[in-house]
């Protein structure tokens, strides 16, 4: 029975077989029925059509995203940019053209063949980008002579406009025309030559996001080049625009008040990780990269000492210097080696071996404990610390702040720093960790390296007492007409479990070197807000004290990070004066005055009318936080 | 390695005709990247290696009893559902879409593998089932589930050519396996008012958008449309004998979108003219109806369905790049087997040829 069953099931699908064989014969019929009907009998039209291939495609370039701050200030947006293009497929002589342009326009001859050649390769049908930026007056001469100049066009493209001139240049970044390489990269395969994307900064990391849809008109022309018909047509969509955790106000005050030094700052919000400034000085022109940069210009970015191009807040390491003293204060205390009483005497250096350690005061501080040693920065109590810690406790809680890794900011190229760890330099050079070396790191020196971001986020994470927030940049993205598509989310992205007590005790001993005689960082200190700190100055080279004073490039660099207010804690700084010698004397003051800027900016009478929703809900979140009656923000609300 | 007796049975006919399509696809490749600035090797020599690396994979697959592959089938499908996860979690983004995982030596694309995995399965499935008189609605549940998972996986990549693909397959499959009409009746009732509910309510606008792009390219994406006019004009302009070996102006002149991959029969078509193309078409047919001949030879069911479903594979292939290619159906990005170039699908079809030759061999063994 079973069998029967079998056999018959077999010689059904035997038949079914040969009923898919004459389906799949139809199929192959129809497919050379269509093929008889574009090549025998339309073969005519569309021979006709190949020889004179005269589709033309003009590309609309879509609006790019503006860039805003968080209360909705304007940052970059767009203006009209002319560009002068030709396709290829209508020039019947290039090099006169070329010459006849250049003649015309007064535009570089040798500049506008090197584009076209450049672009050799690609469909004639598409536009090459000869000059971008060309005047008003050009485009009028152009189109007076239109005649003249078949297969030359005028394209319009919006160009960026940045309102606020150089203000955070780094973190906005530029655009400019798509490189070669960029083309073969994946991910950008819809882009053109021609087209503008973003290159680095926010421009670039959201790219995606700004770009929007270009648009584009399919049109077959004549011979001449005139417009026969539109086959069809599609308009550019604009692209999204980012509001970024930037306050302009805060991020203007912290750039004046850099002045013509070198360095980094960033202000982050303590419960969040929304990164309020974000600075690296000096800045340069965004808007000139995205135009024709002027051959001084460029030269003056490149030969500068300070390197303005480079972001030194996102990209720069440096040593942290005593500013790390946090983090190894905090491994004492957890591993039961000092407490609030401990002291050690310093004596103005440290013998360890055949090797001194010297404290950055030869004459000595004395008797030291744990808050004296953070208010006037010794060393040697750090030193002892250290000869009993060893490297790896320090690195346990170094790690734990999540520092010697990216943070995760959305921006490219953000640097990992460095904590070194005895495993690690086995691993890396072959080598044992010396004992010494860790004294040195207890400080800061030595291997230690740390990015401005990290350095805030380190004392973000200290100021609410052991969250890590993953610094951001970006609070939403909106459409065209304003409306939220995306916010972005406050990420938890590590915890630093310690004590609270421990976490009171390093607290006290930074609201001391603010706010205590003898405190290195004085020059944070603010009339109406606690302000707690630390002040930091870090090798660049071992030398010291050279009888002609010591080069730039050679000198210690300036550190401070510091938060406020000190009982509720809501923002954080750290500045990093690239050779600004005293961490107390270059950087302090210029903590003081972002944390001045974004106090003042929330006292009442300096809102702004037009403030978002959400900046009146801090404030009010502030009115009830704030306990000091002294301070003036709150006199004015009563 | 392979058994002498299989030696002798070696399907020559199959061989002949994917090695005929190979060759014409190179000279093709050669012609249609000539106007290309070329970086290191040259893309014909590339696909040589391609079609000698597949060649190899072809006879890895037959020289092994097809017959393993039904006890492996599900763990196959199992691994290949974990991998599709795996993709969408750290796979490696390009072009818009994650496709590739990185297994350290070499990126790996699971949803192409997809393919042959679930011809296996489905051909184990049906194959413990033995029901005369076609599939009931019960019957078709779990191949149904079997095939939405890893379709539902591909979509989301997002990758809906291949998606379409796997599903194209397995309903061959099923449709050779054999419905009831009553079947037939109450998928067309449960299909058409889900799919209404789901467009109306459950889609997002710019879900809605993507179905519509993907079904026409020409209402949004500037390219696609223009891309169908030029491969009709360059299709249309080959005439009754063509222009003659890299003397296309569509091609040579670059006005092709993607000439050596996904458009290469539209190179082929300007300058081979109709001919040209019938002569390709006619050995698809064969090969497509070769492929049959062996799911009908085979005196095993799990070897006909088998050999039934890589058929299939070949077939839609072939049917949505030329189709594509000669306007009849919206741009997609599916490679026209042994003939675009690219290693990936070299591979993939290679490996069912592996199976077609398998089978074939294996005929007399009982």
């Amino acid at each position: 029975m079973k069998e029967r069953r079998i056999v018959r099931e077999l010689l059904e699908s035997k038949q079914r077989i040969m009923s898919l064989s004459f389906v799949v014969g139809v199929v192959f019929l129809i497919l050379l029925v269509r093929l008889w009907h574009l090549q025998i009998l339309s073969a005519d039209d569309y021979h006709a059509m190949s020889e004179n291939n005269r589709l033309r495609f003009v590309p609309v370039a879509a609006s790019r995203g503006a860039i805003l701050d968080r209360t909705g200030r304007v940052l970059v947006s767009n203006r009209p940019s002319f560009s002068l293009a030709v396709i290829p497929q209508e020039v019947k002589d290039k090099e006169a053209l070329l010459t006849l342009l250049s003649g015309l326009l007064g535009l570089d001859r040798a500049d506008m063949a090197e584009r076209w050649e450049k672009s050799k390769g690609r469909a004639k049908y598409y536009p090459i980008v000869l000059a971008s930026n060309i005047t008003r007056d050009h485009v009028e001469i152009v189109e007076e002579n239109h005649l003249r100049l078949p297969g030359v066009e005028i394209e319009m493209k919006p160009v960026r406009e940045y309102s606020s001139k150089q203000l955070a240049a780094h973190l906005l970044g530029y655009i400019g025309e798509i490189s070669e390489k960029e083309l073969d990269v994946t991910g950008f395969e819809e882009y053109n030559p021609g087209d503008y994307i973003g290159k680095n900064g926010i421009e670039r990391a959201l790219e995606k996001e700004l770009h929007g849809g270009d648009g584009g008109r399919q049109l077959e022309v004549d011979a001449r080049g005139r417009v026969l018909r539109t086959i069809s047509e599609s308009s550019p969509t604009v692209g999204n625009s980012v509001v970024l955790t930037i306050d302009a106000t805060v991020q203007k005050q912290a750039e004046l008040a850099f002045g013509s030094q070198a360095g980094a700052a960033v202000a982050m919000d303590v419960s969040s990780g929304e990164i309020l400034a974000f600075v690296s000085n000096p800045g340069f022109d965004p808007a000139l990269f995205s135009g024709k940069m002027p051959a001084d210009v460029w030269k003056s970015y490149l030969d500068d000492k300070r390197h303005p191009l480079e972001n030194k807040a996102l990209s720069g390491q440096y040593p942290p210097g005593s500013t790390f003293k946090v983090v190894t204060a905090l491994a004492g205390l957890q591993d039961n080696r000092i407490n609030e009483s401990t002291s050690f005497n310093c004596s103005g250096s440290y013998d360890l071996g055949t090797s001194t350690f010297k404290c950055w005061n030869k004459k000595g501080h004395g008797s030291t404990n744990l808050r004296k040693s953070l208010r006037e920065s010794c060393d040697v109590f750090y030193y002892n610390l250290a000869d009993k810690l060893g490297v790896d406790k320090i690195a346990t809680v170094a790690k734990a702040f999540k520092l010697g890794a990216p943070l995760g900011v959305e921006l490219l190229n953000e640097r990992s720093g460095l904590i070194p760890t005895s495993e690690w330099k086995l691993k890396r050079f072959g080598k044992k960790w010396f004992h010494g070396e860790t004294l040195s790191v207890a400080i800061g020196q030595g291997a230690v390296l740390l990015t401005p971001i990290q350095l805030a986020s380190m004392i973000a994470t200290v100021a609410n007492e052991g969250t890590i927030y993953r610094p951001h940049v970006v609070k939403r993205i909106v459409d065209a007409d304003g409306k939220t598509l995306r916010e972005s989310k406050n990420e938890i992205i590590g915890t630093a479990v310690y004590p609270k007590e421990s976490y009171r005790l390093v607290k006290q001993g930074l609201l001391a070197v603010v706010n205590e005689p003898g405190g290195t960082g004085a020059m944070a200190r603010l009339p109406d807000v606690k302000v707690a700190g630390k002040t930091g100055t870090s090798q660049v080279v071992k030398l010291r004290d050279s009888k002609y004073g010591t080069p730039y490039q050679y000198k210690d660099h300036a550190l401070f990070v510091a938060f406020a207010p000190f009982d509720k804690p809501e923002i954080a700084v750290a500045v990093v004066i690239e050779h600004g010698e005293h961490g107390g004397a270059a950087a302090a003051p210029i903590a003081g005055r972002i944390l001045r800027a974004y106090f003042d900016g929330k006292k009442p009478v300096r809102k702004d009318v037009s403030g978002t929703a959400d900046k009146d809900d801090s404030d009010d979140d502030n009115d009830t936080g704030m306990k000091e009656p002294r301070t003036s923000g709150d006199a004015v609300h009563d | 390695m392979i058994d002498r007796r299989l030696l002798i049975n070696i399907d020559w006919v199959l061989a002949g005709l994917v090695v005929t399509v190979c060759l014409l696809g190179i000279l093709n490749i050669y012609s249609a990247t000539t106007p290309y600035k070329i970086v290191g090797t040259a893309y014909y020599i590339k696909q040589c290696y391609w079609m000698l690396v597949g060649l190899f994979v072809a006879l890895t697959v037959c020289s092994l009893d097809y017959h393993i592959l039904e006890d492996l089938s599900y763990w196959f499908y199992g691994l290949l559902l974990f991998l599709l996860i795996a993709v969408l979690v750290i796979g490696k983004r390009s072009m818009g879409a994650t496709r590739w995982l990185n297994l350290g030596v070499m990126n790996i694309q699971p949803s192409e593998l997809m393919k042959i995995v679930i011809i296996v399965t489905f051909a184990r499935f049906f194959n413990s089932f033995q029901e005369a008189g076609g599939l009931r609605v019960k019957d078709v549940l779990i191949p149904f589930c079997l095939l939405a998972l890893p379709a539902a996986l591909i979509m989301k990549q997002p990758d809906l050519g291949t998606a379409t693909l796997v599903i194209l397959i397995a309903l061959s499959m099923i449709l050779y396996v054999g419905l009831r009409w009553s079947t037939i009746f109450t998928f067309v009732c449960v299909t058409i008012p889900m799919a209404w509910v789901g467009w109306s309510f459950l889609l997002r606008p710019y879900q809605k958008n993507r179905v519509l792009d993907f079904l026409n390219p020409e209402r949004s994406r500037l390219g696609s449309g223009y891309h169908i006019i030029q491969s009709k004009i360059a299709v249309g302009s080959g005439g009754f004998a063509g222009k003659g070996f890299v003397k296309g102006t569509q091609s040579q002149l670059r006005f092709l979108p993607e000439q050596h991959t996904d458009f290469a029969f539209s190179v082929f078509a300007e300058e081979w003219g109709f001919l040209g193309c019938l002569l390709l078409i006619i050995i698809y047919l064969l090969l497509v109806l070769w492929g049959l001949n062996i799911a009908r030879r085979c005196n095993d069911r799990f070897g006909s369905l088998l050999a039934v479903g890589v058929t299939a594979m070949l077939f839609w292939h072939i049917v949505i790049n030329m189709g594509m290619v000669i306007g009849l159906f919206p741009v997609v990005g599916v490679p026209l087997p042994f003939f675009s170039y690219g290693g990936t699908s070299m591979i993939t079809s290679m490996v069912g040829i592996g199976l077609l030759q398998n089978i074939s061999m294996r005929r007399f063994m009982f």
